[in-house]
């Protein structure tokens, strides 16, 4: 039975979407998730040594990197239990088709359950633990110890697994306690209260105790027993099972009437990004990359920094919503295609709401005037840019992305790696470096000034060549129309 | 009204629909069975333009369906789910669809009004998003969402599967009235062949991707499609019995 469950994962494995790429996007990827591995175990490697030179500069207050680290253990171990609420989901999707199966219940949960262990979730932290605890050893610390304290964290992270079975779709449990954690951090950060007093102990606990981690090995354990008799409960279509519905409510958008024939497709995009996880994540990030100038601030890309920041800062949404365009549609597109609706009109009311999301994007950008009027023109130049250059360009793109979205998960919303292609990719030259070049043309001969309204200039020309560009860009989109269909029509 | 010119359609050197003629008059109504791959949603995608034919064309009130969009206007269709939008509720729907048929609110309330026996009190003002609601609830939004607008072409993939016995009947009521309507050209495709044989006024045949009996129902209709569909499962009954000898 266990090589059919076996069997079962390595195919959907194997044969989900995301596998039927071609070979160099796969080592591209595999490269990626390698690189990422690296970096994890650099930094539980080299993590003992920054803190110890931290400890000698006086950066960091304490003793031992060790006690450092087992004083801010307690918030690793909150933001773990926190990505996992937002991002780890139990895998019931792939239960009910079981359900009829002559599988006893218990292998069923066993399996399920089990699943979770292997998650990516509980590999993770791994590659910290382990390489920190060599160094531990390394550096002469009691090797009982060190073992006793690393199979704590091992099973402290195997507890936030089983915790989480619980914590699913707990919002008001998990946002009070978010902003409780973060409340304490902000006491910590200005020296008001500091909880890692009362937490180091407990982790240092674990090494001058080497028996002490049956101590998180039984909570473990129970925890797994608990969520066995819980899930074993909700194994039922209409309980654990079942999707949550929420209640739709409707609000009243006649207000954008005025926008005429496209007001009726700028209505559904509103309650698209309102009623959608995705788009809302994607709608959220768009305006968080507000801040993203931020990192331009130490002033060693110089004004070229403050061009990308520019265009960072007020096209976020742009960028992550309209980069994917006729994808937010694709569950019903095959309606979009055989209903009245003329393509320019489709096209223009995204055009629209991109324009509205950069402008008010540019508005909330405001704050960079704070450190200098150079900041500000960069924003105003690359916002120019954005609503008249880069928002066709996106627009441009879109037509060969053909990947389905699914707009109930939330999972992706970080960048779907799917919609990357040779294509898109090349569209990233005109839409960020191309304003660079203006600047590098302009800003070197004739003064930073003038290079910000070079940039903002050929964002007017291109304002002024919209229709052609769209006529242009309709074109390709009905070229590529059936495919397009055909593609959505795939399921992951 | 619709006229259908030596249409194919070929997936990697396989024919699935192969048509050398078809002609339907403005006003009727077609039931177009087949078993499955017989090529009736191939057939459909191709009258909407969601695929390419390999061959051929379709004339649509003598515009080229795959050339120009002006057939949108005056053409409706539900064929799966993935015409609705599964994030509106089902009135959002109607009033988006009405939107871009050119009915106010109005119109639609009284549309949704008329036809609160179809919905037999479900599917509308539930609170609910279409994704939430059951394959038949869906289905009759979906159903009612292409007749707004007084569409002159309506083309229904198999509207009565998933459907309640009493909306089948209210269906069939609905369909019957369009088909009476002169200005109004409906293509339904079924498993079902009474169901098809009571709405429609015109009974194509699909097998194989070929058109293999084209009649204007009569009385003895039902019996005649009945008699083909027993004929070609009984061809397959030999060979089956052969491989279980063996």
């Amino acid at each position: 039975m266990i090589k059919q469950f076996i069997n079962l994962e390595w195919k959907s494995f194997f044969r989900s979407a995301a596998f039927k790429k071609n070979l160099a996007f796969k080592i591209f990827l595999g490269f990626f998730a390698l690189l990422l591995i690296l970096e994890f175990a650099a930094v539980g490697a080299g993590s003992f040594f920054l803190i110890e030179d931290g400890i000698e500069d006086g950066a960091i207050t304490g003793t031992d990197p060790f006690q450092v680290v087992n004083r801010f253990l307690i918030y690793w171990f909150a933001a773990d239990l926190g990505y996992r609420y937002m991002l780890q989901k139990m895998p019931v999707a792939n239960i009910r088709p079981l359900l009829y199966l002559p599988f006893s219940k218990s292998k069923i949960v066993k399996y399920a359950l089990g699943k979770t262990l292997l998650s990516f979730f509980n590999l993770l932290p791994a590659f910290f633990f382990v390489p920190f605890s060599i160094v531990l050893l390394v550096q002469g610390y009691n090797p009982v110890g060190v073992i006793s304290w690393h199979l704590a964290a091992v099973f402290i992270t195997l507890s936030i697994n089983f915790l989480n079975i619980f914590m699913n779709n707990m919002d008001k449990v998990f946002y009070p306690m978010l902003v409780i954690l973060v409340g304490l951090g902000i006491l910590q950060r200005y020296e008001i209260y500091d909880i890692t007093q009362h937490t180091e102990p407990v982790f240092s606990f674990f090494y001058d105790q080497p028996w002490s981690f049956v101590i998180p090995l039984l909570i473990a354990a129970s925890l797994a027993y608990f969520a066995y008799g819980y899930f074993l409960k909700q194994l039922y279509l209409d309980t654990g099972l079942k999707s949550k519905a929420k209640e739709a409510t409707t609000e009243d958008l006649s207000f954008l009437n005025r926008f005429g024939s496209i007001s009726t497709y700028l209505k559904n995009d509103i309650k698209l990004i309102k009623r959608n996880k995705r788009a809302k994540m994607t709608f959220i990030m768009g305006f968080l990359i507000v801040f993203y100038g931020l990192f331009f601030m130490s002033g060693q890309f110089g004004n070229y920094g403050k061009v990308f920041a520019g265009i960072f800062a007020t096209g976020g949404f742009l960028f992550s919503f309209g980069g994917l365009v006729p994808s937010w549609d694709s569950s019903y597109y095959k309606l979009m295609m055989s209903q009245n609706i003329p393509y320019r009109d489709f096209l223009m009311s995204k055009w629209w709401l991109m324009v509205i999301a950069t402008a008010v994007s540019t508005v909330l950008a405001t704050f960079y005037l704070y450190f200098g009027w150079d900041w500000w023109f960069a924003i105003l130049a690359g916002a120019a840019y954005n609503i008249g250059f880069n928002s066709s360009v996106v627009l441009l793109g879109g037509a060969y992305v053909k990947t389905p979205i699914d707009l109930m998960s939330s999972k992706k919303a970080f960048g779907d790696s799917k919609a990357f292609n040779a294509k898109t990719f090349l569209l990233i030259i005109p839409k960020m470096l191309l304003p660079v070049g203006i600047y590098a043309l302009f800003g070197e001969t004739l003064g930073s000034n003038y290079g910000f309204i070079a940039i903002a200039v050929t964002g007017v020309l291109g304002l002024l060549f919209r229709n052609k560009i769209f006529t242009l860009i309709e074109k390709i989109y009905k070229t590529e129309k059936y495919d397009t269909i055909a593609a959505y029509a795939q399921k992951d | 009204m619709i006229s259908i010119t030596n249409l194919s359609k070929v997936y990697n050197g396989v024919s699935v629909l192969n048509i050398e003629e078809l002609k339907i008059e403005k006003g009727q109504a077609i039931g177009l069975v087949g078993n499955n791959g017989a090529g009736k949603t191939t057939l459909f995608s191709l009258l909407l333009d969601l695929i390419q034919p390999t061959t051929g064309y379709i004339l649509s009130n003598d515009i080229k369906v795959s050339e120009s969009e002006d057939w949108k206007p005056f053409t409706s269709a539900f064929v799966d789910e993935s015409f609705l939008i599964g994030y509106l509720t089902p009135e959002e729907y109607f009033y988006f669809i009405g939107e871009l048929r050119g009915q106010n609110k109005a119109d639609i309330d009284a549309l949704i009004a008329s036809y609160s026996d179809f919905f037999n009190g479900e599917a509308v003002g539930q609170k609910k998003y279409l994704r939430d609601l059951s394959k038949g609830n869906q289905k009759k939004v979906g159903i009612i969402a292409s007749l707004i607008g007084n569409p002159e072409v309506v083309i229904l993939d198999e509207p009565f599967a998933n459907l309640d016995p009493s909306t089948q009947i209210r269906l069939k009521k609905i369909i019957k009235g369009l088909a009476d309507d002169p200005n109004t050209t409906v293509l339904v495709s079924s498993h079902d062949l009474q169901h098809v044989t009571e709405v429609a006024q015109r009974v194509v045949l699909l097998e194989k991707g070929k058109v293999m009996m084209d009649k204007v129902k009569t009385s003895g209709t039902f019996a005649e499609l009945e008699g083909y569909f027993k004929g070609i499962s009984e061809s397959y009954a030999p060979t089956a019995a052969i491989s279980e000898e063996e």
